[in-house]
């Protein structure tokens, strides 16, 4: 296998998403511009131009026209997916983190880091299927004063829109409810108290996985949080994606981006990891960052994958039989 | 709505032959006139088209070329939508360069394997064989470790500490914190040549580590890579280190490596059943590595 390399980015990727039909894939990373690519070939095909900080989070809505991106320039865009015109903004105090669509893109979170006193927070906002018609108005906002220590770095709406799940600093998880703004669930110890960096919600939308500083993925229930797998690594886990066609899930860290220039990039672990997701167990690893990886995404269709690493670069990877004959 | 987009991959073989010596096409004012005219054959068992076409140089010699084509179709089914996402224009910093002009893509020089991780019933099987494994876990109390002291957990050949020991010192965590004896005062930076268990020769024994258990390969064929002999040798036990020796202007394999073994029972197994062994046509010779000589 010979991953596409893509270099358009001058500083560490944050965030790697694909369309719903794999065809495009959008990488956020910490310079200000976060770049379309086609996912096959890795052609760019534009930068959406705007931001003043470094990006995030993106998601893109179904019909993949519309993409929200949430930057630390305390801002939330919507942008045209096809001509990287930018149509609405969403202006906040606080950096933003998290972006998700919810199931048939009428609405949006977003969630804003703790900053100057105030609590981390998670907005809901109207997305309009009229673009004329879209406001920067914000449904509702939930604080997290009293509940949320530090960031939610990660937010993913529940099945039927009736809840959402939020990770961050703290390493819990919860699952909120999104009329009434309460928490639900909470599994306190998820992570041992250490940060999860990642959450993803299965495509059926029953269970999570969070990957977490701990060197942990764990999968959860996404509806009681009840503990369902464990991947034990041997880094810090920085993103896990679950493989839409195989019992597999990736997962991709690294050390410390502070403690890698004392050690060889062998003995960094930048690889990804593919672990069995019912056995638990390792199968192989992915080489070929120079960096931790920052960013995992599986193409929909489950035969290729995306990884962004500290060092700058997205990989894409069109696996091959080597992969595909794994019993 | 689906549209199959059909992609064409070719792969081609050049293969050139000098005729200008043979006696039936000598030189000619009129060359091209003597030229047999250019010849396709499909081959429909294989799919391979070869094409033998004819022509004069510019000194007047004339080549042969043959060139068999495999065309592999790959149809993919692309919506409507995705054919017309193909082709949308370039936009923001993109914008500035034509399509195929830029360089913000590349595909990886280095061909990149999913590596396996080692099957588990693979080494409970060689756990269950290993007859001194068996001795350790029945009389415990036979089992101590001369260098570290630890009683039942490995055997004094098998210390983790062994590379510390032979230096002299005693493994870290054994008498008090490494950091302190070596100075640099609480908390500073103390370089890994100065710490503990690394006072005289920490060159000697990255010297030692590599000849340790080292296994020579020779008369290996030219594409053999590190990934092969990874292949060839791991089933004998765990390999620290795969070298395949190249020329450094050419690129070329030089026709050996080194492989090194954690355990030297697993290097001997090695040696035992693949010295002799045929290997992309040709007969492998495996022996232990004998020591570097000082480089004159």
């Amino acid at each position: 296998m010979r991953p596409i390399l893509l270099k358009g980015h001058e500083r560490p990727l944050t965030f790697i998403k694909y369309n719903a039909d794999g065809d495009l894939i959008v990488t956020c990373a910490k310079d200000h511009h976060p770049t379309l690519w086609y996912a096959d070939t890795g052609n760019r095909v534009g930068t959406y131009i705007g931001h003043n900080g470094a990006v995030w989070t993106a998601d893109i809505t179904r019909d993949s026209k519309t993409l929200a991106t949430g930057s630390a320039d305390t801002s939330c865009k919507l942008w045209d997916v096809g001509s990287g015109v930018c149509f609405q903004t969403f202006q906040f105090d606080q950096p933003v983190r998290a972006v998700s669509f919810a199931i048939g893109d009428e609405k949006m979170l977003i969630t804003t880091d703790p900053f100057m006193g105030v609590n981390a927070a998670i907005h809901i906002v109207e997305i309009t299927k009229n673009r004329e018609e879209q406001t920067s108005k914000i449904l509702k906002t939930i604080s997290g004063d009293g509940i949320v220590n530090g960031r939610l770095n990660r937010v993913a709406w529940g099945a039927l829109n009736e809840t959402f799940l939020t990770a961050g600093e703290d390493g819990v998880l919860r699952v909120w409810d999104v009329e009434t703004g309460k928490v639900l669930h909470e599994a306190r110890d998820a992570h041992k108290g250490k940060p999860i960096q990642h959450l993803e919600l299965s495509a059926d939308k029953t269970h999570a996985i969070t990957a977490s500083l701990d060197k942990t993925a764990k999968i959860f229930d996404a509806q009681n949080l009840e503990l369902l797998k464990t991947y034990v690594a041997d880094r810090p886990v920085n993103a896990a994606i679950i493989s839409p066609i195989r019992e597999h899930i990736i997962l991709g860290g690294g050390q410390d981006a502070m403690a890698v220039t004392t050690t060889s990039s062998k003995a960094g672990k930048f690889d990804s990891k593919i672990y069995h997701k019912i056995f638990e167990e390792e199968i192989g690893g992915i080489r070929g960052h120079f960096g931790p990886i920052n960013a995992l995404a599986f193409c929909p269709d489950g035969k290729s994958f995306t990884s962004g690493g500290e060092d700058g670069y997205a990989r894409i990877h069109h696996l091959d039989n080597t992969y595909f004959d794994i019993k | 709505m689906a549209i199959a987009e059909p992609q064409t991959t070719s792969k081609k073989e050049d293969d050139e032959i000098s005729l200008a010596d043979s006696d039936d096409m000598g030189v000619d004012d009129d060359a091209a006139f003597a030229l047999p005219p250019t010849k396709i054959e499909i081959d429909p068992s294989t799919g391979i088209k070869t094409v033998t076409e004819y022509r004069v140089k510019e000194d007047g010699s004339k080549v042969r070329s043959i060139k068999r084509v495999k065309v592999h179709k790959v149809s993919k089914t692309v919506t409507k939508e995705m054919l017309e996402r193909k082709n949308w224009a370039r936009f923001g910093d993109a914008a500035r360069y034509k399509t195929g002009d830029e360089s913000m893509t590349a595909v990886s020089l280095e061909e990149i394997f999913l590596e396996r991780a080692r099957l588990q019933p693979k080494s409970e099987l060689e756990k269950a064989n290993d007859p001194l494994k068996a001795m350790a876990s029945s009389q415990t109390s036979l089992l101590v470790c001369r260098i570290c002291g630890k009683k039942g957990d490995h055997w004094t050949t098998k210390c983790p500490y062994k590379d510390l020991a032979a230096m002299g010192d005693k493994p870290p965590g054994s008498d008090g914190p490494g950091g302190d004896k070596a100075g640099g005062g609480a908390g500073g930076y103390v370089p890994p040549s100065r710490r503990a268990g690394a006072s005289a020769g920490e060159g000697d024994s990255m010297n030692r580590r590599r000849e340790e258990n080292s296994v020579r390969v020779s008369n290996l064929s030219e594409d053999t890579r590190e990934q092969d002999l990874q292949e060839l040798f791991r089933p004998f036990g765990p390999v620290t280190r795969i070298y395949v020796a190249f020329n450094r202007e050419t690129g070329e394999s030089r026709g050996f490596a080194f492989v090194n073994f954690v355990n030297r029972d697993d290097g001997q197994r090695a040696i035992d059943r693949l010295d002799g062994f045929g290997y992309d046509n040709l007969i492998l010779r495996v022996e232990w590595s004998a020591p570097r000589e000082e480089r004159r």
